[in-house]
């Protein structure tokens, strides 16, 4: 009886400090004060002003910046890394575990050597950094993450059905829509997913590539705003948006993945 | 006449993986509607000659043509075949309806007219009502039944079957066997089917092609390959068969287990040596009697459902007999054989024979070692030769360092008294050893040839 208390008690206690900081954002995000930590009352006057057209220009544009960014980089690494996955996964076994190994290489590499040596061949081709560098960037890194949850949906297709597909009249190109397509879709949306999020989570890679041309993200635009002398208040409501929209799309994901299983 | 026309022409066809031979000067003709089965064990090229009819592959030499057209490097989806695959890679995203639908949709078929064809093949395999059904859904054998619906749909000229019934148990397998030969039968097109399963092979065929390493070993029906074949090698590999060294007398008359029989073969020659073959169901089994060509001691006795199998010991020679009665373990027994169920064959080779080079007087080079053998006279060091070893010379050793080369056991044939083996060396050519000691599939042993069993032979041109 006291051994099932503590269990339970270790793992509430566990999930209070894992999740204690977003939920102080969150609870603050509705009360006016300026500094964090200060009750006001409730409010909701910080989510208005976030929306308000021209109060917070700058710390919106950084935002849709991030996003369209984030949709880019994940849009085109998915198209490449699956891609990349079905070439490796056709590759004589010799060079698919090499191939692999130097897939591998990016992930584990730290983002900061991604940022600096990105940072250094931009430069060194003399293109200006801007929002073109950023996207590259991103695709960058995120295309490795795409060829890995990508490849196992390969290795665990049936091997026939392409040759299937081939044999009843399929043109190679149709039997990669129609057939190699829906059967890897799932790991190609996870692999989305995952660009998606690392592409929004950045901040590394960005500030390395971003240049000096005024362009901001999420992830600048806050680390610039803290070293001015504390966070804009509108950043908690911020916060508190992001985290329900990652919350929605988690649920989602697991939500379909019960599903694939169930069935 | 239709009938005779050749469908399928396969002619001198190899191909290649690396340095492994897979495929080696195939020649094979398929005529239009027949039933003709691939057979061999696993690893005899028999999928890889399905692959290259199906256009998965392209063969390294020789040519290909299908109703007279050659397509040797036509891409698959341009052939007039379609195929049914070992493990039925239907596609899991797709209902049974779709699958099925999907060589019509490419081939843009009217919809009226796919829902039509697809309703018939359903029927054809005995699926009707399962056309929204998820294919995930499916026991083996019904998804086994989809796959065939999704190929014989496209109404192609050949239908290519690789191991279709494998996955399946045994119950199954003896159902969808009937299934298919009707199914042929109502179809009328040829169907080329894979498997190395020989009784599979002997049920459904009109034309069986035995293989064993890349290569035909016999073409005919069904009768022909079990009554008659070829060499050990196919009589082994279908059906069960007592094989023994013999020596044919003179026409008509064959001597094996000390004794002399009548037999119906001739045009071996005089004192020729000879494998003889018996399948065990026509030796005939009975109380020791005048009757008897050879009498024996039976050595163990199983019961096998509808006959019984008893092995009997013959002056030496072991015989394997299938008879309804049955007959006690050391029970003494005379065994008959009538003369046309005595098959000869011609040996494949009495000795083994390889090329080498003499590097001294008692030094002879071949399988790319250096042998002992004994003096050679009247020749040069450096000459070519022949080199002569007989079989039951050859010592194997469990301990590969021992011998003087090494390799593998591939192949083992009961002769009676002794094991005929193939040994595969890793010089790349087989040595062929009479043992008397058990050896299994895949052993590696160590080759040694003591020096008086070489017997170098001049080439004389």
């Amino acid at each position: 009886m006291v051994k099932k208390i503590f269990a339970q008690a270790y793992l509430w206690i566990l999930l209070l400090l894992l999740y204690s900081p977003i939920v102080i954002i969150v609870i603050y995000s509705f009360t006016e004060a300026k500094v964090l930590g200060n009750w006001t009352g409730f409010s909701t006057k910080l989510y208005t002003s976030l929306f308000t057209t021209g109060t917070h220009h700058s710390l919106m544009n950084a935002l849709i910046n991030t996003i369209t960014i984030a949709l880019l980089a994940a849009t085109a690494s998915t198209l490449l890394g699956s891609v990349a996955a079905i070439g490796i996964f056709n590759l004589k076994s010799r060079s698919r575990k090499a191939i692999s190994f130097v897939n591998s290489i990016p992930v584990l590499n730290g983002d900061i050597i991604t940022g600096i040596s990105l940072f250094l061949l931009f430069v060194s081709l003399g293109i200006t950094q801007g929002y073109t560098t950023v996207v590259l960037a991103h695709i960058t890194f995120c295309t490795p993450y795409v060829v890995l949850s990508v490849l196992p949906r390969l290795k665990q297709m049936n091997p026939n059905i392409y040759e299937a597909a081939l044999d009843l009249g399929a043109t190679p190109m149709q039997a990669l829509w129609k057939v190699i397509v829906p059967e890897i879709r799932p790991g190609m949306i996870s692999g989305f997913m995952l660009a998606l999020t690392l592409s929004i989570d950045d901040f590394a890679v960005t500030v390395f590539t971003i240049g000096n041309q005024g362009l901001e993200t999420l992830s600048t635009y806050i680390y610039a705003d803290a070293r001015k002398g504390g966070l804009t208040p509108e950043l908690r409501p911020l916060s508190a948006i992001i985290f329900v929209v990652v919350l929605a799309l988690l649920i989602v994901i697991n939500y379909r993945a019960g599903k694939a299983k169930k069935k | 006449m239709q009938e005779d026309k050749s469908i399928i022409e396969v002619s001198h066809v190899s191909k290649y993986f690396g340095e492994k031979t897979a495929l080696d000067d195939v020649t094979l003709n398929v005529k239009k509607g027949e039933f003709v089965t691939i057979l061999g064990p696993s690893g005899c090229g028999k999928t890889t000659l399905l692959r290259l009819i199906a256009g998965f592959q392209t063969a390294s030499e020789g040519e290909i043509r299908i109703s007279g057209k050659e397509i040797t490097q036509t891409p698959p989806h341009k052939r007039p075949v379609n195929t049914v695959f070992q493990k039925y890679a239907l596609f899991p995203h797709l209902n049974v309806y779709d699958n099925i639908a999907f060589g019509l949709k490419l081939k843009k078929t009217p919809k009226q007219t796919i829902g039509k064809k697809v309703k018939a093949a359903l029927k054809m395999v005995g699926m009707t009502d399962y056309e929204y059904r998820d294919v995930d859904s499916l026991s083996g054998g019904q998804q086994q039944r989809v796959a065939i619906a999704r190929a014989i749909v496209n109404e192609p000229e050949v239908l290519l079957l690789d191991e279709p019934l494998a996955a399946l148990d045994l119950k199954m397998r003896k159902d969808m066997q009937m299934e298919l030969k009707e199914m042929h039968k109502s179809l009328g097109i040829t169907f080329v089917y894979v498997t190395h399963d020989q009784e599979e092979a002997l049920t459904l065929s009109d034309t069986i092609v035995v293989m064993s390493e890349g290569k035909i070993q016999q073409i005919g029906t069904p009768i022909d390959i079990y009554n008659e074949p070829i060499n050990s090698f196919v009589a082994d590999f279908i059906g069960e068969s007592n094989i023994l060294n013999g020596k044919m007398i003179h026409d008509k008359l064959v001597r094996f287990c000390g004794t002399e029989f009548e037999c119906v073969d001739e045009g071996f020659g005089e004192n020729v040596p000879v494998d003889v073959v018996i399948r065990p169901e026509d030796l005939y089994i009975f109380p020791v009697s005048d009757m008897a060509q050879l009498t024996g001691v039976v050595q163990t006795s199983i019961f096998k459902g509808v006959h019984y199998e008893m092995t009997v010991l013959c002056g030496g020679y072991e015989f394997l007999v299938q008879d309804y009665h049955h007959f006690e373990v050391g029970a003494e027994v005379g065994l008959l054989v009538k003369p046309f169920d005595i098959h000869i064959m011609k040996k494949e080779r009495i000795c083994n024979t390889f090329e080498g080079k003499l590097l001294d007087a008692t030094h002879v080079e071949f399988l790319g070692c250096s042998f002992e053998c004994a003096p050679v006279e009247g020749m040069e060091p450096d000459t070519n030769v022949k080199v002569e070893v007989d079989f039951d010379k050859v010592i194997l050793q469990d301990n590969e360092e021992d011998g003087t080369l090494t390799g593998e056991v591939k192949f083992i044939l009961y002769k009676g008294d002794h094991y005929h083996l193939t040994v595969f060396s890793d010089w790349d050519e087989n040595v062929f050893v009479d043992t008397n000691d058990v050896w299994d599939d895949g052993d590696r042993v160590g080759i040694t040839i003591p020096p008086d069993a070489i017997r170098v032979i001049k080439i004389t041109d």
